[in-house]
């Protein structure tokens, strides 16, 4: 296996909130120098060219921000993080100035104090909402800014009556621009984090807002649903469409089965929810937690995930057979994941062409809706209409997707509610449960048991290590762990925006007995040298779509992985808030954590998956039931609206 | 050959882009040329100027929405801006607006039915030594009086009137 | 006639030959020499603009002129493009040859979209006389330079907002440092002159940097170019040498009597009468882009401060806190003072709020539209407070 370099990741932003580079006076050698800032009174050496902020964090000397997010450019716009340079006659924003020279900087003087003050009544005489009534009562940083500034009146008087009506037209999104302060956090991750470019600032001066295109409601313009805004909004301005008020009435209501199925990218986060250390995977906690809120049963995802590894590893397979044995035309490479309803709701409106590269099979929440609702409800003789079927996912483009009009194989809706880890941890909160200190407690079955090629499905390059370790098992003919030490495929992993791995095929294995009915030998595959990629975040998704598009080394590609979010479904949009860096780092360690715990750690071992090939899917992967069921057709949607 | 006006309106765009470059920096000059031709840039136009530069539809409307001379709702054939910075404050701007208000039947910021009059404020047109100053389309008017104002707006009327006919028949063309 | 007599005296080309044959480290040495300063508000030394952009390094090197003219009050560049427009694009390409640039950008308003013609046809006029092109009077320079018209917005006078319009965003000034003289028009180290300044520079280099030092004061070298306007018998251009006194003025342009008069534009300070002898000159009262509107007796100085506050509410660009939102609560104070609805303890907080706006905004449009109002609140207190509903 080889890995290759990536394509070129530069970024796209306006230049007014770009971190420019910055020019270096006198010899141009020193880059690399060091430079002496004293900081209140603390003297640090930092790289030449950090900012003041990054400088002063090294000082151990917190300055506060707003429009600034680890994620994201450099925007300077809020100007709460204003501190005193010796010599400039202005205060200068920290965030953006760069150290070059030795110089001395004051961080609270009176002066400094008095303009984060003003600036805070300013965006407070603006910033219409009451923090009773909202979502982000306790995790508001303009609330707790006001609570450090010491805030105790609206100098400059405050917004009585909202302005702007709440658009609440999205299935994911909901977007109240009355408590918006400008800071532009969700236009630089909609446009260059994301590159999908939904909402801008529109307007000048004080009539400037962040709309859509023309103003439209999100749910008519071209929006992915990912959510990732959400997690950068600083305030209550953007949040997922709220749904647990219709959750916790199927929960009283007796007539109902109310089944939750829990991915693990939650699982690796909600802890936050609740005052863990990122990192501090709750998975067994959390299914105590769930029957105590009232769940009937609680199921894994990875079943599905390790199900949908079948169904797409089987259509790849299929995919290489038509070409390569059958050397049929038609065959249509690379194959797309299609796991990520982000990545889905992109490629529809931005590649529609492409839509034949998409896997035509359902993401995992689905495939345990129509699942539950066929299968389980047939062994348990519940009326399915009866069945609702929770989703507990890091996602709010979850919400869209399980609203999609073909997402009811089952002849029902297959997933009634897809709720975020956000939405759920306030559930348990308002049921008076302490997460943490909980016993732990298994999944029900008969979807119950862990499984670890299942858990890696939350981080990025996870859906394509599940599939390499059944492909190479079940078509190489060996044990993952011959090859990659404890089955841990470590090139797919990591944090990369675009990888891109080759797995040669010398040898072939004998076929499995699932797969005979499909596969007479795997013959045509020896010799072969199997190409995938991955890409996460959809800016990262566009460059690999870009360079599929010019013939360049990813449309040579067989298999890609595409997660619509940065860092793969644990950077996901209805995860907790907030979202950096080091807090997608941690979340990955724990999913990587907990699939090195379980025993069955490939998918085509999941005892559950094999037993619904038996009993219930008995063509086999990607048979008639199989494709009326767990597969799905897509829609082109294009980018222009009327 | 038959095309839809929103052929007719992306081939337009296309041959400018052609013309000034297929770049960010052209934008500007891009939006301008539609604005002069279109009176206003549209929905459609937006979306293909995205398209053809590579970048998002709500780009486009953010840099149109930011500009005063650039809009996105339709403009009337003349746009009448009178300068309202307090030079020509003081030199009676607010008797012309009157005057102005009157013989449009309209207010500032409003397009009359008919679309041909446009009527907007404008800040400084470094005329303040001869205010009140008042732009109509590239042309500058300076001391403008209430009884001007009619001379003004009959002028405009009548090179509209021959504007009109041309444009029908190439309308009919 | 125009009224600008140094650039009316000043020998077409001569600056231009010279420069020519110059290295680019004596043109640079002689800009320094004269103390030339940016005629656009900030009063950047030219000289030493043009050395950081001549010591930049990089392929490609902008020349812009800033004919943005857009501070109330301020017409001088008008004037001058329509008049002297030779020695503006002179002094571009002194400019381009002192920094080594092939590319020059003239940053016309919207508003002054009539000159464009004008401004067209000089240059084309200029490439046939060899004064632009390549190999300019076979020195070997090749430059030339092209007219881009601005959209309608005062921020873009701002230099790093104007090199925003020039990439096709939206006009919202730039995080700085890095200057435009290191990353400029597409990252390029770009030199950002005003009309007048280039226009000077011409004349320095023609006439020489003694020359302009016998105009001005020491510290505040040469002649400047004024737009005056308001209650005045003579408004217009006029020509002053730096250190000219608010009162000399005055009388000049016959507007002796005057009850105030405001220096810079709107984003400039209120001068009441008590400070006539006060002379203009960046060691004085700074000029700004040099205009001066005179305020009469009867002006109400509420009405004044109302206009003011409305421009900079609408002009601003709207990314930063203090003066998007500040702008808008200073006029709503005008507002309050004009209903006579205004508490002693209030108006404080709001000069407060200036002081904070001046000190904490992004960029010079918000750092400067306080002035007016803490200054009229200054001077004329007692004009403005207590004021009877009725007057409003
Ligand atoms: C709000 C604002 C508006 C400005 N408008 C102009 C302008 O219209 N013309 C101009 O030459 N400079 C203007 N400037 C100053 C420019 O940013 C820049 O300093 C100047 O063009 C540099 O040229 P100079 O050094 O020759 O003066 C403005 C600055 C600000 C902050
Ligand atoms: S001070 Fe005003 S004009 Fe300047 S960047 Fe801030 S909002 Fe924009």
């Amino acid at each position: 296996m080889s890995e290759m370099t990536n394509p070129d990741t530069s970024r796209r932003v306006p230049a007014s909130q770009q971190a420019m580079s910055v020019p270096v006076p006198g010899n141009l050698d020193a880059i690399g120098a060091t430079v002496g800032v004293n900081i209140d009174g603390v003297d640090v050496k930092v790289p030449l060219g950090t900012t003041i902020l990054d400088a002063a964090k090294q000082a151990g000397i917190k300055i506060p921000t707003l429009c600034h997010h680890a994620d994201l450019c450099v925007a300077g716009v809020c100007r709460i993080c204003s501190v005193e340079v010796e010599g400039q006659r202005t205060l200068q924003a920290s965030c953006s100035f760069p150290v070059t020279t030795p110089i001395k900087v004051k961080t609270h003087t009176q002066k400094v104090r008095q303009a984060r003050r003003h600036i805070l009544d300013l965006m407070l005489s603006e910033h219409c909402g009451d923090c009773y009534t909202c979502g982000r009562n306790g995790n508001c940083e303009l609330q707790t800014l006001a609570k450090e500034y010491g805030v105790d009146s609206f100098r400059f008087g405050h917004v009585e009556k909202p302005v702007h009506e709440i658009d609440r037209s999205s299935y994911s999104v909901v977007r109240d621009n009355n408590k918006c302060i400008l800071c532009r956090r969700c236009v630089r991750t909609c446009l260059d984090l994301q590159e999908v470019g939904t909402i801008e600032v529109l307007g000048r001066s004080h009539q400037s807002h962040i709309g859509t295109f023309l103003d439209k409601p999100l749910g008519d313009v071209v929006c992915i649903n990912c959510g990732q805004c959400i997690n950068r909004c600083p305030t209550g301005a953007l949040r997922a469409n709220d749904q647990t008020d219709e959750v916790w009435a199927a929960i009283e209501d007796p007539k109902k089965h109310v089944v939750i199925q829990t991915a693990p990218s939650p699982r690796a986060a909600i802890g936050e929810c609740f005052g863990m250390e990122p990192g501090t995977a709750m998975t067994f906690e959390l299914n105590t937690a769930l029957k105590m809120a009232g769940f009937d049963q609680v199921f894994d995802t990875n079943f599905s995930a390790d199900l949908t590894i079948l169904e797409e590893g089987t259509e790849l397979l299929l995919r290489l057979k038509q070409a390569l044995l059958l050397r049929e035309p038609g065959a249509v490479f690379p194959q797309f994941t299609s796991c990520s309803p982000g990545w889905i709701k992109y490629l529809e409106h931005f590649y529609p062409e492409y839509i034949p590269n998409l896997s035509t099979a359902k993401s995992p929440q689905q495939m345990f809706g129509a699942v539950i609702k066929t299968y389980y409800a047939e062994k348990q003789g519940i009326d399915p209409k009866d069945i609702v079927t929770v989703a507990l996912m890091p996602c709010s483009a979850k919400k869209f997707e399980c609203n999609r009009p073909e997402m009811a194989d089952s002849g029902h809706k297959d997933v009634d509610f897809g709720l975020t880890t956000r939405e759920l941890a306030k559930m348990i909160s308002e049921a008076g449960i302490d997460l943490p200190r909980l016993p732990k407690s298994d999944f029900d079955s008969p979807f119950g048991t862990p499984s670890g090629s299942g858990v890696i499905f939350g981080a990025t390059g996870g859906v394509m290590e599940a599939a390499l370790r059944t492909v190479i098992e079940l078509v190489v003919g060996v044990k993952v762990e011959d090859l990659f030490e404890h089955a841990d495929i470590k090139p797919v992993r990591g944090f990369e925006g675009v990888r891109y791995v080759e797995l040669a095929i010398p040898q072939v294995g004998p076929v499995p007995d699932l797969l005979k009915p499909l596969f007479p030998s795997w013959d045509f595959l020896k010799g072969a040298t199997l190409k995938v990629a991955i890409a996460h975040g959809t800016a990262n998704a566009k460059k690999v779509m870009e360079d599929i598009k010019a013939g360049g080394q990813f449309s040579k590609c067989h298999f890609i992985e595409f997660m619509g979010c940065p860092g793969g479904c644990l950077g996901g949009g209805g995860q907790p808030i907030p979202t950096t860096p080091e807090i997608r780092q941690a979340r990955a360690k724990a999913i990587y954590a907990e699939d090195s715990a379980y025993e069955i750690r490939k998918s085509h071992e999941n005892p559950d998956v094999l037993k619904i090939y038996t009993e219930f899917l008995t063509e086999g992967p990607c048979g008639h039931k199989s494709h009326k069921l767990l597969h799905t057709h897509y829609t082109p949607r294009g980018k222009y609206i009327e | 050959m038959l095309m839809t006006a929103h052929e007719r309106l992306a081939g337009e765009i296309r041959d400018l882009v052609q013309k000034l470059g297929r770049n960010r920096s052209s934008l500007v000059p891009i939006l301008q040329e539609v604005q002069k031709q279109h009176h206003r840039i549209g929905t459609y136009a937006m979306q293909v100027i995205a398209d053809e530069l590579g970048i998002h539809p709500v780009e486009v409307q953010s840099v149109v929405s930011f500009y005063a001379f650039l809009d996105g709702k339709p403009q009337g054939k003349f746009v009448i801006r009178l300068c309202r910075t307090i030079s020509c404050d003081m030199n009676g701007k607010k008797r012309v607006a009157r005057q102005l208000e009157n013989d449009l039947g309209i207010t500032f910021g409003e397009t009359t039915k008919d679309r041909h009059f446009t009527l907007e404020w404008t800040n400084c047109m470094g005329l303040c030594d001869q205010g009140p100053a008042m732009l109509v389309n590239d042309r500058l008017y300076t001391k403008v009086t209430p009884e001007k104002v009619h001379e003004i707006l009959e002028e405009c009327r009548r090179t509209f009137g021959v504007h009109a006919t041309e444009r029908k028949e190439a309308h009919l063309a | 006639m125009s009224s600008i007599q140094t650039y009316t005296q000043a020998t077409p080309e001569a600056g231009l030959k010279r420069a020519l044959g110059m290295s680019r480290p004596d043109i640079i040495h002689e800009m320094n020499e004269s103390g030339l300063k940016g005629r656009g508000g900030a009063g950047f030394p030219v000289g030493g603009k043009w050395n950081f952009a001549a010591s930049a390094k990089s392929e490609k090197k902008y020349i812009i002129c800033n004919a943005d003219e857009g501070e109330p009050g301020t017409f001088k560049d008008r004037v001058v493009l329509q008049e002297h427009a030779d020695l503006v694009f002179e002094g571009m390409t002194i400019a381009a040859k002192a920094v080594g640039s092939r590319e020059g950008i003239l940053f016309l308003r919207g508003e002054y979209t009539d000159l464009r013609e004008h401004l067209e046809d000089t240059l084309q006029r200029r490439r046939e006389q060899k004064l632009l092109g390549d190999n300019i009077q076979g020195s070997g320079v090749d430059f030339d330079i092209r007219v881009f018209i601005g959209a309608g917005a005062y921020i873009c006078g701002e230099e790093t907002a104007l090199i925003e319009c020039l990439e096709g965003n939206r006009g919202e000034p730039r995080n700085r440092p890095p200057y435009p003289v290191n990353t400029g028009f597409n990252g390029h180290p770009s030199v950002v002159n005003n009309v007048e300044s280039l226009a000077s520079a011409a004349c320095i280099m023609g006439r020489g940097a003694d020359w302009w030092k016998t105009m001005g004061t020491a510290k505040s070298t040469g002649m400047k170019l004024f737009s005056i306007s308001g209650d005045c018998a003579r408004p217009g251009v006029y020509e002053f040498d730096l250190g000219v006194t608010v009162a000399d003025i005055l009388k000049e342009v016959g507007g002796e009597g005057a009850k105030a008069v405001q220096v810079g534009g709107a984003s400039g300070r209120c001068i009441p009468p008590s400070e006539y002898a006060r002379s203009i000159a960046y060691e004085d009262i700074p000029t700004g882009g040099g205009s001066l509107i005179v305020f009469g007796q009867q002006r109400d100085m509420l009405d004044v401060l109302e206009n003011f506050m409305d421009f900079f509410g609408d002009e601003s660009c709207g990314q930063c806190t203090p003066c998007r939102v500040g702008n808008l609560k200073l006029l709503e104070g005008v507002k309050l003072l004009r209903a006579g609805k205004c508490s002693m303890s209030y108006l404080k907080e709001l000069c407060a709020l200036g002081e904070t706006m001046q000190i904490a905004s992004k960029c010079g449009l918000g750092q400067s539209s306080p002035n007016a109002f803490l200054s009229v609140v200054a001077h004329f207190r007692d004009e403005i407070m207590g004021r009877t509903y009725s007057q409003a």
